[in-house]
């Protein structure tokens, strides 16, 4: 196990690499020279100070080999430079605390959506072509479909100024300060409640067809009809037999529609302004903030690395096959 | 669907405003004979406005996702042909491609380009070609084994030839219901860029950018929220759903599964 574990760590090194090098060819598509960035609609002065902070930062003026070689070696020293933006504050430690919101919030998305798509998915498969197959397929294309901002919008709408239930921006109310301390937690989770609707309905949809499908092909095999015919309840046969093995597709899945879960929380928390890492993208690129856009795109695609490592390392512990391919694979 | 095109094109005829032509004394109005889906801030008609958002969101979709497929079907027939060194990179390449989270890609290229119609069609259909590459490479994996592929090289057809005329022809089923199911996908990604106000720029109006400019007036004008967020539901519905009948047209083996089952009942 601990070899497999090893072998895909060693996988994953030429990826990492992989990242800053496209990262790198991202900051030379400017076109011109590559000093002659466009800044918009700032002045001339205003341009020329970008210019001349892109090329002290970037070694514009020096061959390019040398500029990644220098790159590099910052990066590997987490050393993303200063943000353009006024405060000039470090860009490690602007993402740093934005980095915790964005990672509750994604981690709370993925367990709602397995904690419902498992038991939709079991379900409409054990009963295909039923009424709940069909309301769920019917659900499943309309979630797919659904621009999750222009839900965030309609449910602002609904909830926020028709129903004026729920808080629709932000993380914390005016009054926070004054609450007492689990009113200010309630407060939090208020906050929270709508961005984590949004942000869970597009990948439910994904999930609860995955789990189907895949719990339909587990139920047609040999084996689960050999467990019906020793007897065993139906509720044992599909929970304890059939589950089991279906679920083991769902982790590969989970691993491979991270970076598209990652990516929706820019649409999310722009909506919702909460401060986290896509809101900082959003802002940077508007600000052209290139150190932070920068750092973003290499540290949110590292996380996303190290996530997909973990699912596959998770799928090698509950797929006893994996270790036994792994095994035959070394000699 | 076809209907939808059909709006597309003959925006021009069918809108019943100049969909960039502010009236002041009619601003946000709702719904009405006259603006049967209202006006916007700049009392713009929003019918209109769709109308010819529709046309620069089905050109993203078509042209981003036509970009898209001939990149990976390019490199997805060189690594299923060639396998071995070539197969290995490009296989990396593709992995690597898809460890980036897609959206915060598309943000910093956009950072660094001037986002227009064209550089968000370039940048989406460049950052959207690994699945059809690795449905290429799988199909070339299959079928270059196949006799009728084996008897042409055995005549000595050239490489380029056996790919385009014996491969490639066989390998497009996949590849068309891809297609299918990117054009959606495009147009969600599109108006999520232009969404942010990053997409497609103003005055160009987009079911992305309306909604952006509806965000500000939630309070007052629903109608600038709703409808175009319908528009962006109905279409990507309607080519989810062809993508999937064409699938199960091409797929024979779905087809067969679904008949065991309903047997056994």
């Amino acid at each position: 196990m601990l070899r497999y574990a090893l072998r895909r760590l060693l996988l994953a090194v030429p990826l990492l690499i992989g990242i800053t090098f496209v990262s790198f060819i991202v900051i030379h598509l400017a076109p011109g020279t590559p000093g002659e960035v466009q800044t918009g609609d700032l002045s001339i002065q205003s341009d020329r100070d970008v210019q001349k902070l892109l090329m002290e930062l970037y070694d514009l003026d020096k061959p390019l080999h040398v500029q990644y070689a220098k790159w590099l070696t910052r990066l590997v020293r987490f050393d993303f430079g200063r943000s353009f933006s006024p405060d000039a504050r470090p860009v490690l430690q602007k993402i740093g605390e934005r980095l915790p919101i964005t990672l509750l919030l994604n981690v709370v998305e993925m367990l709602i959506i397995i904690a419902l798509a498992v038991p939709i998915g079991v379900l409409s498969a054990t009963r295909q072509y039923s009424m709940f197959d069909k309301v769920t397929t019917v659900f499943v294309f309309v979630g797919f479909a659904t621009p999750d901002f222009w839900l965030a919008l309609l449910l602002m709408i609904l909830f926020g100024v028709q129903l004026g239930w729920l808080p629709i921006s932000g993380l914390r109310s005016l009054n926070w300060e004054y609450l007492s301390f689990w009113r200010q937690q309630g407060d939090f989770a208020s906050h929270l409640v709508l961005p984590i609707i949004v942000a869970t309905f597009g990948g439910l949809a994904g999930f609860s067809r995955y789990m189907r499908q895949s719990m339909l092909e587990v139920i047609r095999q040999d084996y689960v009809q050999s467990a019906r015919a020793k007897g065993l309840a139906e509720r044992v046969v599909i929970g304890k037999h059939a589950l089991r093995n279906a679920m083991l597709p769902i982790v590969t899945v989970l691993g491979l529609s991270l970076p598209g879960l990652i990516g929706g929380s820019v649409i999310v928390e722009s909506i919702f302004a909460i401060p986290g890492m896509g809101q900082l993208m959003v802002q940077a690129v508007f600000e052209r903030d290139y150190p932070v856009i920068m750092g973003n795109l290499v540290i949110v695609s590292t996380l996303t690395l190290g996530a997909n490592l973990l699912a596959d390392v998770t799928y090698g512990l509950v797929d006893p096959r994996i270790r036994v391919g792994a095994r035959r694979g070394r000699r | 669907m076809v209907l939808l095109a059909l709006l597309a094109i003959l925006a021009p005829a069918l809108a019943p405003w100049d969909p960039n032509r502010p009236d002041v004394r009619k601003i946000l109005d709702a719904p009405s004979g006259v603006h049967p889906l209202g006006t916007d801030q700049l009392g713009r008609d929003v019918l209109s406005r769709m109308l010819y958002g529709a046309r620069v969101s089905l050109a993203v979709g078509f042209v981003s996702v036509g970009i898209a497929s001939l990149i990976g079907t390019m490199l997805g027939a060189a690594a299923g042909y060639h396998g071995g060194v070539v197969d290995a990179t490009l296989m990396r390449l593709v992995d690597l491609m898809l460890v980036f989270p897609r959206f915060f890609l598309l943000l910093a290229v956009l950072a660094f380009l001037r986002p227009s119609i064209w550089t968000i069609m370039a940048v989406i259909g460049l950052t959207g070609w690994m699945g059809v590459a690795r449905l290429v490479r799988a199909e070339f994996l299959a079928l270059k084994e196949r006799e009728f592929v084996v008897w042409s090289q055995a005549v000595g057809a050239s490489g380029l030839r056996i790919v385009w005329r014996h491969i490639l022809p066989n390998a497009m089923a996949p590849v068309l219901v891809a297609m299918t199911l990117g054009i959606p996908a495009a147009i969600l990604t599109e108006s999520g860029l232009s969404f942010l106000g990053l997409g497609v720029q103003p005055p160009h109006a987009t079911w992305g950018n309306i909604l952006n400019e509806g965000k500000d007036a939630i309070e007052i004008g629903w109608w600038l929220s709703v409808y175009p967020g319908l528009a962006i539901l109905v279409t990507v519905l309607s080519y989810n759903l062809l993508g999937e009948g064409i699938r199960d047209a091409l797929d024979p083996r779905l087809r067969q599964s679904v008949g065991r089952i309903v047997t056994r009942r």
